[in-house]
């Protein structure tokens, strides 16, 4: 953003390589889907992914045989793991929301390339991260339905107050709108692969899910509309899902959580996370798949600098929470900031400062922000201090609260691990079935940017 | 296994007691034999908490998995073989008086530690004893009861008490042990008894004295021998030195002025501990508007709770206690001629201790510890004589036991008879003497050379091991017999259930070998009290004296004792020479001397001060650990007179430097599921010549470690206004200190309106816990415990941070870690007004009552644990895994009916005893009556040996929780979090001497 104003202006590179026509768009993308050979890396990438779901169900199931007690929770510190990576979770699909409702009203054409991808990287974020509230309960058979308000002989309901309460509304019409969105967005392209499938079987299956979509003018006049106001839905709930989520935390009295900086900081917190976990994939997959001129570099730029931008946010949040520390005069709040830097968790603190606040530093470099491989290692960086910085929340908070004689240390045991290892299995099995079955980039949004890139010639 | 589920639990009614044998029979065993004896099949029938975590996932337990199955299979098979009596069930045509179902009853019994009883109340649900009370008619308990006694009702149902008689192991039954019995006496009849040995624990049981008297006149070579590791020899033999006879000594401290302890824990230990600990507390109540206070002393070599409440404490090392008493008595003018080297002790602020004892001469105490050598009870004698303290503080009388003897000597005799081969036929009436005598008497290897060996006893254990026979040993609540107390009262034993199992009291065994065999117990008492008692109405006396659990009249008189003029004190009656490293061995404050180590809610309490559950350590000073580089959890190797133990070392702040703490009572071969193989065992350290303390110890560091679970890790209140304390005197400069100490913020600051908490109800439940009488006992929470169906969770659980105790006692040290200041905090749910956990419960599963109570909804609770987090007290307890064992059926016997049992996954916390209350208010409301104040005890209210815990309405002004809580010594803690808590503390008031402290 600044790096421009020295120098002459340049308009920026084109959203679309040029020499791309419709027919060279639909093909390039339509054909990684209904390719009828699937490529080995494919299967052993499915493979891998599927092996850490079954991870998953074993700690699943072992949790539910055994009880939360396989974790490393205990009485300070009840919380552990499992909201860590809700939290995580959540985050990481918020980049999703931003790219496809807010960059939409915001007229970002350069979203169209990344879109898809990034909303269903949202949703199966969010499928990742709903899995922990329910089952870090003690009796998540009871939690799965007594948290819903639905009307009953015995007049009994959730308790409004309680943030959790507000989590499960937030999170659930989060999921519901951004499911909506996704596969709105689908339905050209559904009907593209339709019309282009040569196994009547697989026709028949793209022309139930298209829903009819017959190309007509007073189709896309709706398609528009409805993308205008799921766009608008979702932008209120980009900014509201994490603030909720971070009102877990800032609505109790617990110093370290206690705070109103919470909300706007975990929404940056959110983006930055969400930006750096799409970067995470598309890098990789833009390479395998050829698609570098779908997905050009302009958009690598943008995506970074929007990480510098709210990676600014966040170190400004975690500032503000060490100034306010010592400011409020509290003895429990610098007691707790004291705890997080030089406590026994202070190498976490460390950790996260190094790779939330320094390591994307470097985005300030266009170079680096160029480069694929700069760029994987910072959303790495990235991807891990998010980790910390929900460890540190969760962790050191609890850990030392008022009275010392309750202090005690956390340490996950290997069930922590397995579950959230298996997380990643359900995340990548979905990825990697999305990307064999469905179009992972918007085909009729690019097909739209073709006379623009044809512009410069 | 159903079936004998289905036994015992229709037992639990007030049925047959259980026959396991019987319904077996000894025919199916010689079959079976080799199954039998499988250790898979003993663990099957003697596993006491199979849900227990800290098995849960032990791989052993999981391969035995196949092993049990098999062994129940096959038992299943055996229990299906057995034919049952054909039995009539008969409702209640006439219901029994008095017992209306959901309604308790209190049945006055005693119960005994070291020989010596304390009255209790055993609270009786349809006939299944679930806990116990102290009794306020008796002198000992006053109303309450002491740690361990809370916890007998655990041992009663605990599923690894021997159950029948074994031979070699093998079930067998009473016939045949009885007509073995019968032909070895009728050989010893022929010789006098002269190669007959009873082995019994101290007797205060007058009618057990009378049987063994009987037996003696007909066996008259025959030998009685008494031990146990817990004895009085050490003060008899100081009362032999002091006063030229054996004696009982015993206190009245409420009025005493000035206390001081030779290393005497005597608020927490011994037979009247809970009723010093009410004098004493009694005599410090400033709360209550009193302006003086009593100030106690205590000279000790590891910090006891006793220690702690002290205004003066000074760490000692065991060999300086006798220095000091030696310097005192010279102060105060005792004439004393000592053999040996004169031991020299000097300290700054001996003159003022001598001058505050002389200042208060007739009014003061001097107490010296069970485990100090028989000069310093000699010496406390005299210093109390020349004080002139007998007769208002000091009491004597005839000995409790009914014959004293030393017990040292009268073990060492047994063990060379036993080693000279002179023991034909030994009958040991309880203990565990293999496990429990001294090391270098080598008693198990005597014992293998008795022909004929029969232990009666609670449990199978070491002793058993080498003996022929074992007969299971009725509980206290399963059988009649009689004890007295420290002042000699007389008190019956009254059973309130039928043997669980088929087991025999000593009565009942004593009763077979002098021919009363076919009598029963009650009958013999009677008899022998109708006897004693002078009484013309026997049958008024008797009903009234199992009522009110004393029998009166049979206290014994004060004695006059007269001084021995100069006092001589012989070499063998001085400790150990100060050399080296010092050990002090002392009975585990919970465990005793080892017979609790299978009771999982003793091991399952922090020891007082130190804080570690299920392990014993070498306690060491800082400095001492520092200057040898010692660490905790450290294994070590202890080396006394050439005896070795391996130890892991603890660094206990206020311990006296150079000076290791052991405590007795682990370590235990054969205890039962819970207690084998818990911590280390110090017997093997302890010799003739250093039962108690020993010096020059070599100690040789090892490179491993041993994780010990301690429930406090941190001991600094990191300037925190948790605890407030001030001295008596500034407390009269400024009654508001504590206040002070930390404004709360001023109540209009806040944005919610105040009166949103009042509420209609014309009760408002509340409490105050008084920091100036709180020893840090830990009574409160057992008797919590065994209240509120609280489970035991397991070493593994407690060192993951998951004990599920409701009501925990913080210890904090202040200051100086070489002397610090000691300070206990019972911590109790607040039951704050603005509770932060009802607001975050996502399913309102914790709600306000109308009366202030934060109330738990089990069933509704979920477990998203979002409450714990935002407690900022952390008085809730969450069960992680299934921690209540449903399948052991015993066990469920014990549960108060009135508490629901938590299931896994299911947050849980303190409730006020909210089953108390609710009973309270059904009572008040069949009398149209308001509930009166003092009319609902909390558990751990009742159980305060110190009263330190008081509940009750704050809307009523005249309550005495009201009035306290209007004390300027009232402060609540966290309070600027605006949580209002309804539980507050009264600051904690020391008397130190305004000599002694400086500033």
């Amino acid at each position: 953003m600044s790096e421009a104003t020295d120098k002459s202006y340049q308009p920026p590179a084109p959203v679309l390589a040029a020499g791309q026509s419709y027919t060279s768009i639909t093909g390039k993308i339509s054909d990684i889907v209904l390719t009828p050979r699937t490529p080995v890396g494919w299967g052993v990438a499915f493979l891998i992914a599927f092996l850490f779901f079954q991870v998953f169900l074993v700690a699943l199931t072992y949790l539910l045989y055994e009880g939360v007690g396989l974790w490393g929770l205990n009485n300070p510190v009840s919380w552990g793991f499992a909201i860590i990576h809700f939290v995580w979770w959540i985050g990481i699909g918020h980049a999703g929301t931003l790219i496809s409702a807010i960059l939409l009203l915001l007229r970002q054409q350069w979203r169209n390339a990344i879109n898809r991808f990034a909303e269903a990287m949202t949703i199966f974020a969010v499928i990742c991260a709903a899995v922990f509230p329910v089952f870090h309960t003690g009796r998540p058979w009871l939690a799965i339905y007594w948290l819903l308000p639905y009307p009953n002989s015995m007049g009994v309901w959730p308790q409004f107050r309680s943030p959790l309460m507000w989590d499960v509304f937030a999170v659930s019409t989060y999921f519901s709108v951004s499911l909506v969105f996704w596969y709105l967005g689908l339905i050209p392209d559904l009907a593209t692969l339709r019309d282009r499938a040569r196994n009547r079987l697989v026709r028949i299956c793209y022309g139930v899910l298209s829903l009819g979509w017959r190309n007509s003018a007073a189709h896309w006049h709706r398609y528009e509309m409805a993308s205008l106001l799921l766009a608008g839905l979702s932008t209120p709930l980009v900014l509201s899902v994490h603030s909720i989520v971070s009102f877990d935390f800032s609505t109790s009295l617990l110093p370290g959580w206690h705070t109103t900086i919470f909300p706007p900081y975990f929404v940056a917190g959110a983006v930055f996370a969400g930006f750096a976990m799409v970067l995470t994939l598309a890098i990789p997959i833009r390479k395998i798949y050829g698609l570098e001129l779908i997905i050009t570099d302009r958009h690598l730029n943008n995506m970074a600098k929007v990480m510098l931008a709210t990676g600014l946010i966040v170190a400004y949040g975690y500032f503000m929470e060490a100034f306010m520390a010592w400011y409020s005069a509290s003895t429990w709040e610098q007691f707790m900031m004291k705890n997080r830097m030089t406590g026994p968790y202070g190498g976490y603190y460390w950790m996260l400062i190094l790779c939330n606040v320094i390591v994307p530093q470097l985005l300030w470099s266009k170079r680096c922000r160029l480069s694929t491989t700069w760029l994987m290692i910072v959303s790495m960086f990235i991807n891990v201090g998010m980790w910390l910085e929900r460890f540190v929340i969760v962790v050191t908070s609890l850990h030392r609260d008022f009275l010392p004689s309750s202090w005690g240390m956390y340490s996950p045991t290997k069930w922590d691990w397995g579950l959230y290892l298996g997380t990643f299995g359900i995340f990548f099995t979905l990825f990697f079935l999305f990307i064999r079955v469905l179009p992972m980039i918007a085909i009729a949004e690019i097909r739209a940017l073709v006379p623009e890139s044809h512009k410069g010639k | 296994m159903r079936e004998e589920e289905f036994t015992r639990k229709s037992l639990g009614l007030g049925g047959s007691p259980l026959r396991l044998e019987q319904s077996m029979g000894p025919e199916y065993w010689r079959s079976l034999d080799e199954l039998a004896g499988t250790p898979a099949f003993k663990e099957m029938v003697a596993r006491e908490f199979p849900a227990q975590a800290s098995e849960l996932f032990d791989p052993v337990s999981r391969r035995n998995f196949l092993k049990l199955m098999s062994a129940s299979l096959a038992l299943g098979g055996l229990a299906a073989c057995t034919v049952q009596p054909p039995e009539k069930i008969v409702p209640y045509v006439r219901a029994p008086e008095n017992l209306i179902p959901g309604k308790p009853l209190f049945f006055a019994t005693v119960s005994t530690q070291g020989g010596v009883a304390t009255g209790i109340l055993v609270e009786s649900h349809l006939g299944r004893p679930t806990k116990v009370e102290g009794n306020p008619k008796h002198p000992a308990s006053l109303g309450a009861t002491d740690t361990v006694t809370q916890g007998t009702i655990l041992t009663l149902y605990d599923p690894d008490r021997a159950q029948t008689v074994t031979n070699a192991g093998r079930p067998s039954t009473w016939d045949t042990l009885v007509q073995q019995l019968t032909q070895a006496l009728g050989t010893q009849k022929a010789k006098g008894g002269a190669g007959l040995r009873l082995l019994t624990e101290t007797v205060t049981s007058p009618l057990l004295g009378d049987q063994i008297d009987t037996l003696l006149t007909e066996f008259p070579q025959a030998v009685w021998h008494q031990w146990e590791p817990g004895n009085q020899d050490q003060a008899q033999r100081g009362a032999q030195m002091a006063l030229g006879e054996v004696v009982n000594t015993y206190f009245d401290l409420s009025q005493a002025q000035i206390i001081l302890s030779l290393d005497a824990d005597f608020l927490n230990a011994g037979a009247a501990g809970v009723r010093y600990a009410r004098q004493v507390a009694a005599g410090r109540r400033v709360r209550e508007g009193q302006p003086q206070m009593n100030r106690l002393y205590v000279a000790e070599s590891t910090p006891t709770a006793t220690g702690s409440l002290a205004d003066h404490r000074f760490a000692l090392r065991p060999s300086q206690i006798e220095g000091l008493a030696f310097a005192l008595a010279r102060r105060l003018g005792v004439e004393v001629q000592a053999e040996g080297p004169a031991p020299s002790f000097e300290a700054s602020w001996l003159d003022a201790l001598a001058r505050d004892l002389k200042q208060a001469a007739g009014r003061s105490a001097v107490i010296a510890g069970d485990h100090q050598p028989p000069a310093v009870h000699a010496l406390a004698q005299a210093l109390n004589l020349a004080l002139g303290n007998v007769g208002t503080t000091v009491f004597h009388t005839a000995p409790l036991p009914v014959k004293a003897v030393d017990q040292q000597q009268s073990l060492a005799e047994l063990a060379a008879a036993m080693e000279a081969g002179q023991v034909e036929v030994l009958l040991i009436l309880g203990g565990n003497p293999v496990y429990t005598a001294p090391a270098d008497l080598r008693f198990g290897q005597g014992l293998r050379q008795v022909p004929l060996c029969v232990h009666l006893g609670l449990y199978e254990d070491e002793t058993s091991q080498l003996c022929h026979w074992h007969v299971g040993e009725s509980h206290y609540l399963e059988a009649w017999g009689d004890a007295r107390t420290f002042d000699g009262t007389a008190s019956i034993v009254q059973p309130l259930i039928e043997p669980l199992y088929n087991t025999k009291s000593a009565n009942e065994f004593m009763a077979v070998l002098i021919g009363q065999g076919g009598r029963n117990t009650y009958d013999l008492l009677r008899e022998f009290w109708s006897l004693q008692s002078a009484n013309p109405d026997f049958e008024t006396y008797w009903k009234v004296s199992l009522h009110d659990g004393v029998l009166a009249g049979t206290t014994f008189k004060p004695l006059q004792v007269s001084p021995q003029k100069p006092l001589v004190i012989p070499a063998a009656g001085r400790g150990h020479q100060a050399q080296g490293l010092e050990l002090a061995l002392r009975l585990d404050p919970h465990l005793g001397d080892g017979r609790h180590a299978n009771n999982g809610w003793l091991q399952e309490l922090p020891r007082p001060l130190t804080r570690l559950m299920w392990d014993n350590a070498a306690l060491i000073s800082p400095a001492t650990a520092s200057r040898h580089g010692l660490n905790s959890e450290q294994l070590v190797e202890l080396a006394v007179e050439g005896r070795r133990q391996q130890v892991p070392i603890w660094v206990l702040p206020g311990q006296a430097d150079e000076t290791l703490t052991l405590h007795l009572g682990y370590g235990r071969t054969q205890a039962g599921k819970v207690g084998t193989g818990i911590g280390f065992d110090a017997y093997p350290l302890r010799g003739g010549n250093a039962l108690w303390q020993a010096g020059g110890v070599v100690l040789n560091k090892t490179f491993s470690t041993y994780p010990l679970a301690c429930v406090q890790e941190h001991h600094s209140m990191e300037g925190r206004h948790l605890v407030r304390s001030g001295s008596l005197t500034e407390f009269g400069r400024n009654p508001n200190f504590a206040a002070e100490e930390a404004r709360d913020p001023p109540a209009e600051l806040t944005l919610y309106p105040r009166d949103e908490h009042v509420s209609t109800a014309p009760n408002a439940w509340g409490m105050v816990i008084d920091l100036s009488s709180c020893t840090g006992c830990n009574a409160c929470m057992a008797a919590c415990q065994a209240e509120n169906n609280i489970p035991v969770v397991g070493k593994e659980q407690v060192l993951n941070g998951r004990e599920m105790h409701w009501i925990r006692i913080d210890r904090y040290f202040k200051e100086d870690p070489a002397d610090p200041e000691i300070y206990h905090q019972p911590v109790p749910c607040m039951h704050c007004e603005n509770a932060p956990c009802e607001v975050v419960c996502p399913v309102g599963a914790t709600v306000h009552s109308e009366e202030g109570l934060n109330d738990m909804v089990y069933n509704r609770c979920v477990g998203t644990r979002y409450c714990n987090n935002n407690c900022p007290y952390k008085v809730r307890r969450f069960n992680f895994y299934q921690y209540v064992d449903h399948d052991e059926a015993s066990l469920k016997l014990q549960r108060n009916p009135d508490v629901t049992v938590r299931s896994r996954g299911v947050m849980e916390k303190c409730t006020y005893c909210v089953q108390r209350i609710n009973a309270a208010r059904i009572e008040a409301k069949k009398g149209d009556r308001p509930i009166a104040d003092g009319e609902i005890l909390t558990a751990c209210q009742q159980v305060c040996p110190t009263e330190a815990i008081v509940f009750g309405n704050i809307k009523d002004p005249q309550s005495l929780v009201t009035r306290l809580k209007a004390s300027p010594l009232n402060y609540g803690i966290l309070t600027d979090l605006n949580t209002v808590p309804r539980t507050t503390y009264l600051a904690r008031v020391k008397n130190p001497n305004p000599e002694l402290s400086e500033g």
